[in-house]
């Protein structure tokens, strides 16, 4: 028997004293030798930061493996447990410490990403892709159904430290957000 | 409160508006066809959502591996006593002391086994510890109004909190939340990824507040109203409150037909 989910609410605006925990958005520490950066800025419908929202993404190991580990909420410096949470500052921005993501073989690698805002009433998902294995990117079935447009905003861009995503909430660089075929 | 930046044309917008909206948006729904099981995103009536609405409809994936996993919390990450918002600080907190359990599922009714339960909430006086919150409303200094359990084998949950109380906000003159619990869910794949609020049974509040009706579907919205449970009520010490969470459904994987 199918039972119809329980429906989502906004995180509000006062989950700031409540989600974020030390380190949450450190998957691995600042100094670690393979840690890169996935950063970007959160916009609403006028282009303006939106300063009140959290992020949390979900990964592969670098290995391209699913993850098994606990310890994300009191980490350790030395479990790579695949998720993490980081909160937009007063800019818009939020970033994540983390590893370079490993996809399965011949499949193009992303971070999984949630968004939560005061002001968005239910949750959205969406996924960063990792730019570089083009053969790859051309095979994936969410990436190929999108025109070229679309799909742009869906890869990360590279830079010094590692990638930046944009998450635009609304507008002409609306990004796509997902829905998965049990969502109701 | 919502500190939306909100004009003196939107602050004027009074209960009697917003109540009206959200009667013609229920009518609207009520006589067109299609079921919507979900909230809506684009609800007005939250003026806070206007701009932070996609306007494109979601775009339809099929899980990758990664999206049909979820993240590992256990005993490293938790411990049994956060579990308890009474217990945080020096003395009691001020309230009604009250159980708050459940069990959480998948759309297919199967438990949501050791995964993460958070809860936040105001406290007895419809306030928050925040800095942002400025309800003048005391503070309650035995009270911070922030848990986290694991469910247990059975995908059950339970809290022993502070019944919440109902608080201003400025989404309109003389607007109030009916009081709630805000609850973040993980499941056993990464989709199933929720936040929500608890309410209690019987709230005045229910029709006057945009957030509780921005689910349009009146059964789908029954699903956030928590029950008073005799069997929950502890004698001399706290009453009972039960809230079962259906997360959405899992997605099998031919691998897991084959188990
Ligand atoms: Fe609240």
């Amino acid at each position: 028997m199918i039972r119809t989910p329980t429906p989502g609410q906004t995180v509000g605006p006062f989950f700031g004293y409540a989600l974020p925990f030390e380190a949450d958005s450190q998957l691995v520490p600042v100094g670690h030798p393979d840690a890169i950066r996935l950063h970007g800025t959160v916009f609403d419908g006028h282009g303006d930061p939106v300063s009140d929202a959290l992020l949390e993404v979900w990964q592969l190991d670098p290995d391209g493996a699913a993850v098994r580990q606990q310890g994300s909420l009191h980490r350790d410096g030395y479990t790579f447990t695949g998720w993490g949470r980081a909160s937009t500052d007063a800019t818009g921005h939020y970033a994540f410490t983390t590893l370079w993501p490993g996809a399965e073989p011949g499949k193009a690698a992303f971070f999984a990403i949630t968004v939560f805002a005061r002001g968005l009433l239910d949750r959205l998902l969406t996924r960063a892709y990792i730019p570089g294995d083009e053969a790859a990117l051309a095979a994936d079935p969410l990436l190929s159904s999108l025109p070229a447009d679309r799909r742009s905003g869906l890869v990360a861009t590279p830079d010094l430290e590692g990638f930046r995503f944009d998450v635009h909430l609304q507008g002409d660089r609306e990004t796509v957000f997902l829905r998965y075929p049990g969502d109701g | 409160m919502d500190s939306a930046p909100v004009g003196s044309d939107m602050a004027a917008v009074s209960q009697a508006t917003i109540t009206a909206e959200i009667a013609q948006a229920a009518c609207a729904y009520a006589a067109g066809g299609a079921a919507e099981p979900r909230t809506r995103l684009d609800y007005p009536s939250y003026r806070s959502s206007v701009l932070r609405h996609p306007t494109k409809d979601l775009h339809h994936a099929d899980p990758e591996m990664l999206e049909l996993s979820a993240p590992v919390f256990g005993e490293r990450d938790v411990a049994p006593v956060e579990a308890d918002l009474t217990i945080q600080h020096g003395g009691d907190p001020i309230g009604e002391r009250i159980v708050v359990a459940g069990r959480v599922t998948d759309g297919e009714g199967r438990p949501v086994p050791r995964q993460l339960v958070e809860i936040w909430q105001a406290n007895a006086a419809g306030r928050y510890i925040h800095q942002r919150d400025q309800h003048p409303a005391p503070i309650d200094p035995n009270f911070t109004g922030v848990g986290r359990a694991l469910t247990d084998e059975e995908g059950n949950y339970r809290f022993l909190t502070i019944k919440p109380g109902p608080y201003p906000w400025r989404n309109h003159q003389n607007a109030w939340r009916p009081a709630h619990i805000h609850f973040s869910l993980f499941g056993t794949d990464f989709t199933q990824r929720l936040i929500t609020q608890m309410y209690f049974r019987g709230d005045p509040l229910f029709e006057l507040d945009p957030i509780f009706n921005s689910t349009v579907d009146p059964k789908v919205r029954e699903l956030m109203v928590a029950d008073y449970d005799h069997n929950l009520t502890q004698p001399e010490f706290a009453t009972g409150y039960r809230w079962d969470i259906v997360l959405t459904g899992h997605v099998r994987t031919p691998f897991e037909e084959e188990q």
